[in-house]
């Protein structure tokens, strides 16, 4: 993906923009002839006048602070036990062989399957919310970082003790640099989750945020509302991916490759 | 044996615990209920049909949305690796669409097909068609150049190039995108019954919360559990059995 995406020339780049004006354009003769249904398929521009209007409203900044708060104590929250949890697993062997077998028990249920739980336990409230996304986020680091830890090249191993570096000198200065890949990969599919959990929760427990809010604007038939909502959860996508994306370049930026 | 029983003591020694303060009091047995009551609920749901029946619903949406979207993937997979100035051309409107979570779609799903399979499957489409984009893409394009080649020299048109050379290059990576996408889609049309589409059997989750049946909720959960990993376990299998080390070479890939 990435090389791609940097050998894509300017001019391709902006042939490509012009591809998407092109097809909103469609879309939107295509709306205004009516030959698409506009409660299904809302004229673009519409959409875009509704996302110009929330965003001048204080109620869609309260949901958007809302949502964004919550998926990020739940990823922080995840991030950090998942990380300590996953170097501990993963550094010591006679711990990997009591606790490894039960975490690939766990590793193919499904996230959303333990809401329920989560829901009889807490209740619908802000609080369960913020518990579902931690406990899915938390597998895919703590998976990753296990799988990073264990992984140490033998070789840096020696030098450690050649070094004779104490423990924590050995687990900062090299199975840490040497698992970060693995993390990163780990921290992107949480973050991910994170917001798809928090959309989900949200939807469940109708408690305000974006997840309720484009449900509500489904309910009502507000669709140019509806679209401009998952424009907004389409842009919370991109752009905390492309922060976490920058964080990653910067903690890796020792690796040559 | 001994790593088998060391592996189990973890496990067991949770369900124990459970078991044991649930049954005392200390935890809550109405919204946890207790291990072996959660055993019999398992047993009780299969004994009644309603494990199968909802199974079946949750299966043929994540099939049938695994199919139309995986195929549209591998289709435009293999267009955007044969011809790059496609690929650039599109890349924009690709990337803005992609970081949609899956979710966000519901509702809008939810407005154009109302309940049931077509818009559950549709959800499903969306969130296979990624990984199979993704994957068959960098396989067409990581081809050994001198197969292209030779479909040159045995000039080959533009179908025969794609069925004869293209695909069977690329079947091992697709392959591993499509055991991706078979775990994404059961995930996904979980979630989808969970969050508004009653059938299947995130909507028995639901049914069985809502009617405080902890019981049969961990009954179903341990059951989809056991569905994901055994669906994942035999198309590992398969892969070994199909490719052998053009699948590990496949799997290594980026």
């Amino acid at each position: 993906m990435k090389k791609s995406g940097t050998t894509l020339g300017i001019g391709m780049w902006l042939g490509s923009l012009g591809v998407v004006a092109l097809l909103v354009g469609v879309w939107q003769l295509a709306a205004q002839a009516e030959l698409i249904s506009p409660v299904f398929f809302p004229a673009p521009l519409r959409s875009f006048e509704s996302l110009w209007e929330q965003m001048a409203s204080a109620d869609f900044w309260s949901a958007f602070r809302q949502t964004l708060a919550r998926m990020a104590i739940g990823f922080v929250i995840a991030s950090v036990s998942g990380v300590a949890l996953g170097a501990a697993i993963g550094l010591s062997p006679q711990l990997r062989t009591f606790v490894e077998p039960t975490l690939e028990l766990i590793r193919p249920l499904p996230a959303s399957a333990m809401v329920p739980v989560f829901v009889l336990l807490i209740g619908l409230n802000d609080r369960m919310i913020i518990a579902v996304i931690v406990f899915s986020s938390l597998w895919p680091v703590l998976l990753n970082t296990v799988h990073g830890f264990k992984t140490i090249e033998p070789r840096l191993l020696e030098l450690a003790r050649i070094l004779r570096l104490s423990r924590l000198e050995m687990v900062w200065k090299i199975a840490l640099p040497n698992a970060l890949p693995d993390i990163f990969a780990g921290l992107r599919l949480a973050l991910t989750v994170s917001l798809i959990l928090a959309v989900v929760a949200e939807m469940l427990a109708g408690t305000v945020g974006l997840g309720q809010n484009i449900t509500l604007a489904a309910r009502s038939f507000r669709s140019a509302d509806l679209y401009a909502g998952i424009i907004v959860l389409g842009a919370v996508g991109y752009l905390s991916n492309i922060i976490l994306e920058r964080v990653e370049q910067y903690m890796l930026r020792w690796r040559t490759l | 044996m001994q790593r088998v029983l060391k592996g189990l003591l973890l496990p067991v020694m949770v369900l124990l615990f459970w078991e044991l303060s649930a049954r005392s009091g200390f935890l809550k047995a109405e919204s946890l209920s207790y291990p072996s009551a959660v055993f019999r609920a398992a047993f009780g749901i299969v004994a009644d049909g309603s494990l199968f029946k909802s199974a079946l619903e949750t299966f043929s949406a994540a099939v049938g949305g695994l199919a139309v979207g995986a195929a549209a993937g591998i289709l435009v997979g293999v267009a955007f690796g044969l011809v790059r100035t496609l690929a650039g051309l599109m890349r924009v409107s690709i990337e803005s669409l992609r970081p949609v979570p899956s979710v966000a779609l519901i509702p809008l799903a939810l407005l154009i097909h109302g309940y049931g399979f077509n818009m559950e499957s549709s959800i499903v489409a969306f969130s296979c068609f990624w990984p199979l984009l993704i994957i068959t893409e960098s396989a067409v394009r990581g081809i050994e150049p001198r197969l292209l080649e030779v479909s040159r020299v045995l000039k080959f048109g533009p179908m025969d190039r794609i069925l004869k050379i293209v695909l069977p290059a690329a079947l091992p990576r697709i392959f591993v995108g499509m055991r991706l996408a078979a775990a994404v889609s059961l995930v996904v049309a979980v979630t989808v019954e969970i969050t508004a589409n009653p059938m299947g059997l995130g909507y028995a989750l639901i049914v069985a919360q809502e009617s405080m049946r902890p019981d049969r909720m961990f009954a179903f959960i341990a059951w989809i559990g056991l569905i994901g990993w055994a669906l994942n376990a035999s198309l590992l299998r398969a892969q070994q059995r199909w490719f052998g080390k053009m699948g590990n070479w496949a799997e290594q890939s980026p």
